[in-house]
């Protein structure tokens, strides 16, 4: 082990110790039987460094619009086309638009890894910078690997990011599954202070082990879900389902029920701008 | 070898203040030069006034043609959002004999402050009714107001609520004594008077107002013909951001926030006002920034040149009575801006070649309103240079104003009232780029009545010039 191991301290690779033991003191209340996550072995080191479409051998697509908009009245169509999905300088960029296409009102982008990087644990992060705007949707998300023989939310779901860009300031993550989904998922939101998700880029992340997703953004940890917690949540209905491969999907919607459609003020194109996506293991 | 001469001449002016520049570089400054900065302390009331003037609120012209009421600021020690006491406005009715409204301002008691660390004024508002308050802002100081900045229509809650009202570029606010700005009638509660408390009144560092999207001419792209010593201001200047709350908050923002240009200086020339000035024949497209992001909206002039003179008048002055002509002696004299309520018009009188014309923009209406009554009854006719500046139209609507010398207009149908009586004639179809000298007989309903001529109401165009306006005899 090339580092050392601090007991309170979940992830030794981030970048401020003291400020994160502080995060985590005062927003977790933390005990002493708290699960410590030491991922650090890099297995996903996406920088976006070519240009053009994205990494094929990584990445594909979800094209169309879905069952009822994706399950959630989304109002966009995905497509792979340029002007949705393009990587430019090094990073990737998913661009939201207000267009005629297809029968829908607006075209956008969903990656997903599908079939290409699935992986059960270890901590999943992405360095993004956000778009705004009323009915602007993006997440940077996982569902389980098996979801096409294990149906949603048989599958799982770990939302690391989702965020209404009416709520420029909020970040959202939440867990979804049997007895605990949709408008019932387990979530907690999230306040950056003095700050703002849509200009600069911040990095959102979970630490996945066996009983534990730990979520956090930048340097400061701010949840802890343990299936002890979905017990809770649901009254012991709930069945922790995040004990398997999944695999990661980056979108931004438009419209839905999370966020509600655009409006007048709704600025269009918008543009979600990822740095990198990296996963690292035990 | 002139020439030759007049670059080494050049050279050696560049070398000499690249000397001056280097030496001046190798002086430190001595102990005794200090940078002027102002007081940074972004509070204006707490519990009580924070580094304000005595008079702490500064109210509008109580005594002008639209007063003020001074009468109803205070503050209150019975209310407050934090700590004891907040600021208490009561807004008049319009009938309150010491004035319909209140407003005024709050100054900094000392030289200004630098506001450059914060990017809004906030506060906490709470009313005894929802009523929306007119306008609230800061950077208004009753002199240049340059940086002044004002948000209309705040919404009131019967609980306090926080009010934010982005500063359109911090960077602008090194020395700023306005501090406060606010004004508010009884418009949002038909007419009955309400109260309402401020506290925590400050300039903040919030760190989340975001995604500026300045915009002249409200984000219009307009285009003018005009002629050269054409004077206009650029307007709907805004800056709008997002706030955290996900509401785009716009705020109207003085000129001095925007960095003008003209795309073509030979023809027109921005300056640092938010004034355009043509100067030149030819096109030229003014656009703005604010803070280095492009303003949304743009003005494409199109200059004819100087404007041709007008066809010369050749009617006998005893057949004459004049309203507007360099030819002609003035048979009345006239109010060319009257203050008619709405009326967004701006009239400019340009002098070319000796000769004085009347150049309106923008105008929805305005009028020429005679000092005295006219009598008409041995003239036939009106006559009226158009030199029009747009394809759209421009009503004449000739006003005999009855025996009892008073212009009276239903104000829901714009037609004459009482004992008025009036000829319309729609001018339009003009050739642009030309003088046209439009006759309008005084037929009608004037043909009865035209022995208390007493004004022009000018309707719609918006832009275009009038020149030699006469009744005359045929």
């Amino acid at each position: 082990m090339k580092y050392l191991q601090i007991k309170t301290i979940p992830s030794i690779a981030l970048k401020s110790l003291m400020a994160f033991s502080i995060a985590f003191l005062s927003g977790c209340e933390t005990d002493e039987s708290q699960t410590v996550a030491t991922f650090t072995n890099l297995v996903l080191d996406e920088n976006f460094d070519t240009e053009g479409a994205p990494n094929g051998e990584l990445w594909s697509f979800d094209i169309g619009t879905g069952i009822d908009g994706w399950g959630n009245q989304e109002l966009q169509y995905y497509t792979d086309r340029p002007e949705n999905v393009q990587v430019q300088n090094g990073v990737l960029l998913i661009t939201a638009r207000e267009e005629s296409f297809e029968g829908s009102a607006y075209t956008s982008a969903r990656l997903i890894t599908k079939d290409k990087f699935e992986r059960r644990y270890g901590r999943f992060e992405a360095r993004i910078r956000l778009p705004f705007g009323q009915g602007i949707w993006p997440a940077f998300w996982m569902l389980g690997a098996d979801i096409d023989e294990n149906p949603w939310p048989g599958a799982g779901e770990i939302d690391i990011m989702e965020y209404r860009g009416q709520e420029p300031s909020v970040l959202v993550g939440s867990i979804h599954g049997p007895g605990y989904n949709g408008g019932d998922a387990i979530s907690k939101e999230f306040t950056l202070e003095n700050d703002r998700f849509d200009t600069g880029f911040h990095i959102f992340g979970i630490e996945w082990g066996p009983d534990f997703i730990n979520f956090y953004v930048d340097d400061v940890l701010y949840n802890q879900l343990t299936p002890e917690d979905v017990d809770e949540e649901t009254d012991g209905e709930g069945l922790w389902v995040f004990d398997k491969p999944f695999f990661i999907l980056m979108n931004v919607a438009v419209g839905g029920t999370f966020v509600g459609p655009p409006n007048t003020e709704t600025q269009f194109p918008q543009t979600m701008i990822v740095d990198y996506v990296r996963v690292y293991e035990n | 070898m002139k020439n030759y001469k007049n670059i080494n001449i050049r050279f050696i002016l560049l070398l000499s203040l690249g000397i001056a520049i280097i030496s001046g570089c190798e002086r430190d400054f001595s102990d005794e030069v200090q940078f002027a900065t102002f007081n940074n302390n972004g509070d204006i009331f707490t519990d009580a006034p924070v580094g304000l003037t005595d008079e702490f609120f500064d109210s509008f012209d109580p005594a002008g043609p639209n007063p003020a009421n001074p009468e109803g600021f205070g503050t209150d020690d019975n209310v407050a959002f934090m700590g004891t006491s907040s600021i208490r406005i009561d807004v008049p009715a319009p009938d309150d004999p010491d004035g319909a409204f209140i407003g005024g301002i709050f100054l900094d008691r000392g030289d200004g402050r630098n506001l450059t660390g914060f990017d809004a004024l906030t506060f906490f508002a709470r009313g005894s009714t929802t009523a929306t308050i007119g306008e609230v802002g800061f950077g208004t100081d009753f002199e240049e107001n340059k940086f002044a900045v004002i948000a209309q229509n705040i919404r009131l809650s019967t609980d306090w609520r926080k009010i934010i009202i982005p500063i359109p570029d911090p960077s602008k606010l090194i020395q700023e004594r306005g501090m406060f700005f606010f004004s508010a009638g009884s418009q949002s509660t038909g007419g009955f008077g309400y109260t309402f408390w401020i506290d925590e009144l400050r300039f903040e560092k919030l760190g989340n107002i975001a995604q500026p999207s300045p915009a002249i001419f409200l984000g219009q792209d307009i285009s003018n013909e005009v002629v050269n010593g054409m004077e206009f201001m650029i307007t709907g200047l805004t800056q709008t951001f997002n706030l955290a709350s996900g509401i785009n908050q716009t705020v109207i923002a003085a000129p001095g926030y925007f960095d003008f240009s003209s795309s073509d200086n030979s023809v027109a020339i921005a300056n640092e006002s938010g004034e355009v000035i043509v100067v030149g024949a030819g096109s030229s497209s003014i656009t703005a920034q604010l803070a280095n992001v492009g303003a949304a909206g743009s003005l494409e002039v199109t200059s004819d040149g100087v404007l041709p003179t007008t066809p010369p008048p050749a009617r006998l002055d005893a057949n004459v009575s004049s309203i507007f002509s360099d030819a002609y002696t003035n048979a009345v004299e006239s109010n060319f801006e009257p203050p008619f309520g709405g009326s967004v018009t701006n009239l400019q009188r340009l002098q070319e070649n000796g000769d004085e014309v009347l150049v309106y923009t923008n105008n929805n209406f305005t009028g020429i309103v005679f000092n005295n009554t006219l009598d008409g009854t041995d003239r036939t006719t009106l006559n009226i240079d158009v030199y029009p500046l747009d394809a759209s139209s421009v009503e004449v609507q000739i006003r005999d104003v009855g025996a009892n010398q008073v212009l009276e207009t239903n104000v829901i149908t714009g037609l004459p009232d009482g004992d008025d009586a009036d000829r319309r004639l729609l001018i339009n179809g003009l050739t642009p780029g030309q003088w046209t000298s439009v006759e309008i007989p005084l037929d009608g309903d004037l043909a009865a009545q035209k022995n208390n001529l007493g004004a022009l109401i000018l309707a719609g165009g918006p832009n275009f010039i009038f020149d030699n306006i006469y009744f005359f005899t045929e």
